[in-house]
């Protein structure tokens, strides 16, 4: 099971990587084959049941666009 | 499933005007997650800056005015003197504070006026296109100078906290950088005191915070991150310069 699980509202999103970058466990990437309303390449988990939920992700992200939820 | 991080109240649902990795953002969300946390976000009122932060006011989620350019503290200085109780703070970059309103900012803080000043330091001017700003460091390329900026014909960065900290009237004065997670945590904890020794009308607080400009440093947003830690940091060094709350500092 995964400890956390993590949400983008992918048409605020600008596609910075800053997330990408900041996750330990190496799970986020940036998909170059889609765009968001903005024309921004959006960033997906590829590995959601590694998460650890420890929110660097959505620390690091200028735009305030991550949600994250852990299990209690 | 429990909620560990969102968005903070502390911002609009506005889409921030910042260019994509820019940290402006980041120093907003840590401004607005302080004013929430510390219950303020009602009492607060923040006086915008010109430069990229311009459009801050649409931005927070408190009462906010705009400020001629560099003039934010003198603004702030009759808001908080009309309205005591009123939680006062200014969003300013480097251009803005560094350049054309240090002799507003300086005087501001000499006053001892109880206001508290964020402080963007990102060694360029963003918003009109990379031009040298007072704390450009030595040998950086900006659009005006082009081989680099030279020590003889421009002097050398100016540092705002290090100025800042011999003035009897400052109560706090942390210079942070938000690079990572934990320096990140370190700012949010400089921002919070700089708020609560307002709250406790003890005098001027100044937050200098190390920032990117990837788009005008021609860097992707994590280069830019490295950037700032690799040759911002030793011109710049981090740290507590004032604090009025501890004794022999």
């Amino acid at each position: 099971m995964p400890k956390g699980k993590v949400y983008f509202e992918e048409d605020m999103c600008k596609g910075c990587s800053l997330c990408v970058s900041f996750c330990p466990q190496h799970i986020l990437y940036q998909d170059k084959t889609t765009i968001n309303k903005s024309g921004y390449n959006i960033i997906r988990v590829s590995e959601p049941e590694k998460c650890i939920g420890c929110a660097f992700c959505a620390m690091m992200c200028p735009d305030s666009v991550i949600k994250v939820e852990v299990d209690k | 499933m429990e909620v560990k991080y969102q968005k903070t109240k502390g911002l609009t649902d506005k889409k921030l005007s910042y260019c994509p990795g820019c940290t402006h953002g980041i120093v907003h969300k840590l401004v607005g997650e302080t004013l929430e946390e510390l219950g303020m976000i009602g009492d607060a009122i923040g006086v915008a800056s010109v430069g990229c932060s311009v459009f801050s006011y649409e931005f927070f989620n408190c009462d906010m005015q705009q400020a001629p350019h560099g003039r934010a503290c003198a603004e702030a200085t009759g808001i908080k003197r009309v309205r005591p109780d009123n939680i006062v703070f200014t969003y300013q970059g480097d251009g803005d504070l560094a350049s054309i309103g240090i002799a507003e900012t300086i005087h501001a803080a000499n006053r001892g006026e109880n206001i508290t000043v964020i402080f963007i330091n990102n060694a360029i001017y963003g918003m009109t296109g990379g031009q040298m700003a007072p704390t450009t460091l030595i040998g950086q390329r900006t659009t005006t100078s082009q081989d680099g900026r030279n020590q003889v014909l421009t002097g050398s960065p100016i540092k705002i906290s290090e100025i800042f900290s011999q003035i009897d009237g400052v109560a706090y004065l942390e210079r942070v950088s938000v690079t990572n997670p934990k320096q990140l945590i370190k700012a949010k904890k400089a921002i919070k005191k700089a708020f609560t020794y307002q709250k406790e009308k003890r005098g001027f607080t100044l937050i200098e915070v190390l920032s990117t400009c990837p788009v005008n440093w021609g860097m992707t947003p994590v280069d830019a991150l490295k950037w700032v830690e690799s040759n911002m940091v030793p011109v710049f060094p981090l740290g507590v310069f004032k604090d009025a709350g501890e004794k022999n500092v």
